[in-house]
């Protein structure tokens, strides 16, 4: 009734080629803007901001980076964790020479570190195919992981070995460390997580994410159409190290106010991003969106939500049972729908447009 | 006669990736020798001379450290074999394998401490690896079947959890002890006298060998000469033409999984018997994989002597090169290992040749 295109009419070809070239998705796309900025942090609580909201962001601009590689490129990933973990403390390290760099630039600048190191990993990607290149990326995991943990100058010598996150101001207002504000921190990270959104959106609508798709889709007859896989691919693998990389450093910085690296960036947080990935939709901006937040909310749902429903649930049973339950939920999507969130997105969509006929 | 002049000198291609690499390699070691020489630090001399020096002055401690290398090189191997079977017949790549493991000696372990005697725990064992089998099959293969490749190895990873929490939630958290005397298994310890120096050998190390290489062989038998075996070939060398001969395709998975528990379960038992029983284990599953990409995914050869070699490169590094970079490196070792080797052969040691084709 109300999602209707008729009489929308485009009369140039940048009208047509238009990310969201139906008015109502602009004006749907500016009202969740509307209420990300100051819905929220108008009604959620100090505790929604800080554990459901900040986590949720962060997850989904490392799965926007994941799905840069793995979704618009082909290329499995099984590091990004270890990537995040190098934007992380790269961050700590420039903050620790710059005090007076403004925090949001350092952890901008925290990506271009990881880009670096990813491009390093993505190398072997130019021989290595498919499930071998995945766990080759394993390398670059328990590598990085591995340093994290044993060269002290990384963490400055400190006795607890982890990342302890200074206070850094901007007009001052503190943005990190421990007097910031879940509401600073909130919006912090909205911006960033909005920038960088518009700009992965650019990328991959523009000529960059077309050699990328088609790296994808065949990489010999992309070679063959004079796309270049060695630009193409490591260009995949900085960006995406790039988003991954800023997101380690916002959750050390916005979200955990300090850790160390054997607790924060293992082997499972690189799996979940790649969950994120495939139950959002390969290749998909908003699905990355879904994934994480389908993924980073699913625990918190089950522990306060089951409960809530009478299910009586103790300490450690509740987490066996919750495995299980992410488990076969998992199993579940997959065989309701394995293009993931975002084609159940499209599907909704194109339902809601031939309503209230079936089509 | 201008096509004399064009010939290539002395008929050396210089663009042959072999040449090239043949270069590279000479031009480092010559380096390395230069280095050597002009070293005043000494760091070069730590790196490439200390730990041969080391190696030929106490050769029990070699023996030793190869010694132990070639059995966890046999326990990755019996992993990785697992994945090669699933991934031969089915096309997945099973994530699952390592916290199979884990699962079946669990539930050997767990239905001893209900008061189950040792060997009708086995047996009972076994029957639930086959209902396992028998679940996943209907449960998660048969929905999902023609559907892309990663979407399968994301459902491997769900069954990981679900299995995971399920045996926490079965059988508890905490560590357990095989039960190796029940089993009959050795224990203690053989010293034996070489080059002037003791080296020991763990009785189950020794027996953890045996029990792989029969396994092995009788895999090898099972696949070579019997019906089943042939069908479990047939199904792995093209599906379609499986199924048009009129070979079951989900009869043969059942089949295949249940082997792969098997496997996971001999594995289970002797990794149990050396450490305890815990999902701990499952990291040290993950080193399964450089060895499936270093023998190739299809391959079980492949998966054994990948495993030997890992293993064994990874117990010299960590003990002659370890120390020098702060020690630990085990954790990373076994995936450069296996890279250094997939940058030759990208399709792994023994594994089938990639073609491909527009």
């Amino acid at each position: 009734m109300f999602y209707r295109e008729a009489g929308q009419f485009k009369s140039t070809y940048q009208a047509d080629m238009a990310v969201f070239p139906i008015k109502q998705d602009r004006i749907g796309l500016a009202i969740i803007l509307g209420i990300a900025f100051i819905g929220i942090p108008l009604v959620g609580g100090d505790f929604f901001i800080s554990s459901v909201m900040i986590p949720f962001l962060v997850f989904s601009l490392a799965a926007i980076g994941l799905n840069i590689l793995t979704g618009y490129t082909g290329l499995i990933s099984l590091g990004t964790a270890a990537f995040m973990g190098v934007g992380a403390y790269a961050c700590y390290k420039l903050t620790t020479f710059f005090p007076d760099v403004n925090i949001i630039v350092l952890i901008l600048v925290s990506g271009l570190f990881s880009a670096a190191i990813g491009v390093l990993f993505g190398l072997p990607s130019l021989r290595i195919k498919g499930f071998y290149l995945a766990v080759a990326t394993l390398a670059a995991q328990f590598f990085l992981q591995w340093a994290f943990v044993r060269v002290p100058w990384l963490f400055n010598y400190n006795a607890s070995g982890a990342i302890e996150v200074p206070q850094r101001t901007l007009f001052d207002i503190s943005l990190t460390g421990a007097s910031a504000t879940p509401e600073t921190r909130y919006f912090v990270c909205l911006v960033l997580v909005v920038v960088l959104t518009w700009f992965a959106s650019n990328l991959v609508h523009g000529k960059i994410g077309r050699s990328w798709m088609a790296v994808r889709d065949m990489d010999i007859a992309a070679e063959l159409m004079g796309i270049k896989l060695l630009n193409a691919k490591l260009l995949a693998f900085a960006v995406s190290s790039f988003y991954a990389g800023v997101a380690g450093a916002m959750m050390i910085f916005l979200w955990y106010g300090g850790g160390e690296a054997n607790d924060v960036f293992t082997i499972r947080l690189s799996f979940n991003i790649l969950f994120m990935v495939i139950i959002g939709g390969l290749g998909s901006l908003i699905g990355s969106f879904l994934g994480a937040a389908f993924i980073a909310s699913l625990p918190t749902i089950m522990k306060f939500g089951l409960p809530a429903l009478g299910v009586p649930l103790s300490g450690a049973t509740a987490e066996h049972v919750t495995f299980m339950l992410v488990g076969a939920l998992i199993i579940l999507f997959l065989i309701v729908e394995p293009h993931g969130l975002a084609r159940l997105w499209q599907i909704g969509k194109q339902k809601l447009r031939t309503w209230p006929f079936p089509y | 006669m201008s096509d004399a002049t064009l010939r290539p000198i002395a008929g050396i291609n210089f663009n042959s990736f072999r040449v090239r690499a043949a270069l590279i390699l000479a031009a480092v070691l010559l380096l390395g020798i230069i280095g050597i020489r002009f070293d005043s630090s000494g760091t070069l001399h730590k790196i490439f001379v200390d730990p041969f020096d080391q190696m030929v002055s106490a050769p029990d401690l070699l023996v030793q450290t190869i010694w132990e290398g070639l059995v966890s090189g046999v326990l990755y191997a019996l992993i990785a074999l697992g994945f090669v079977l699933i991934f031969k017949a089915s096309g997945v790549f099973n994530f699952a394998q390592g916290i199979m493991v884990v699962f079946a000696a669990l539930t050997l372990v767990g239905l001893y401490e209900k008061g189950v005697p040792a060997f009708l725990a086995v047996i009972l064992t076994l029957g639930v690896m086959f209902v396992l089998a028998v679940a996943i099959e209907r449960v998660v293969l048969r929905p999902l079947v023609n559907q892309p490749d990663i979407i399968l190895f994301m459902a491997t990873f769900g069954i990981t959890y679900f299995l995971i929490g399920l045996g926490e939630t079965v059988f508890g958290g905490n560590p357990k002890q095989m039960i190796t005397d029940q089993l009959h298994l050795p224990r203690g310890a053989i010293e034996l006298k070489l080059f002037g120096g003791f080296v020991s050998l763990q009785k189950i190390d020794i027996a953890a060998a045996i029990i792989a290489s029969l396994m092995i062989a009788v895999l090898a038998v099972f696949f070579q000469y019997t019906r089943i075996g042939r069908a479990l070939r047939a199904v792995a060398d093209s599906h379609k033409a499986a199924l048009s001969v009129g070979i079951s395709l989900n009869q043969i998975w059942v089949i295949v999984w249940f082997t792969a528990g098997i496997v996971a379960l001999i594995t289970g038992i002797m990794w149990g018997a050396r450490s305890d029983v815990s999902f701990a284990l499952e990291i040290v599953a993950l080193k399964a994989l450089p060895v499936l990409i270093l023998g190739g995914f299809t391959s079980i050869p492949g998966a054994i002597i990948g495993g030997l070699i890992i293993g064994i490169g990874e117990k010299l590094g960590e003990f002659y090169w370890g120390p020098l970079i702060g020690g630990g490196i085990e954790s990373w070792l076994a995936y450069f290992i296996a890279l250094g080797f997939l940058l030759f052969r990208p399709q792994g040691l023994f594994g089938d040749k990639i073609i491909e084709r527009i």
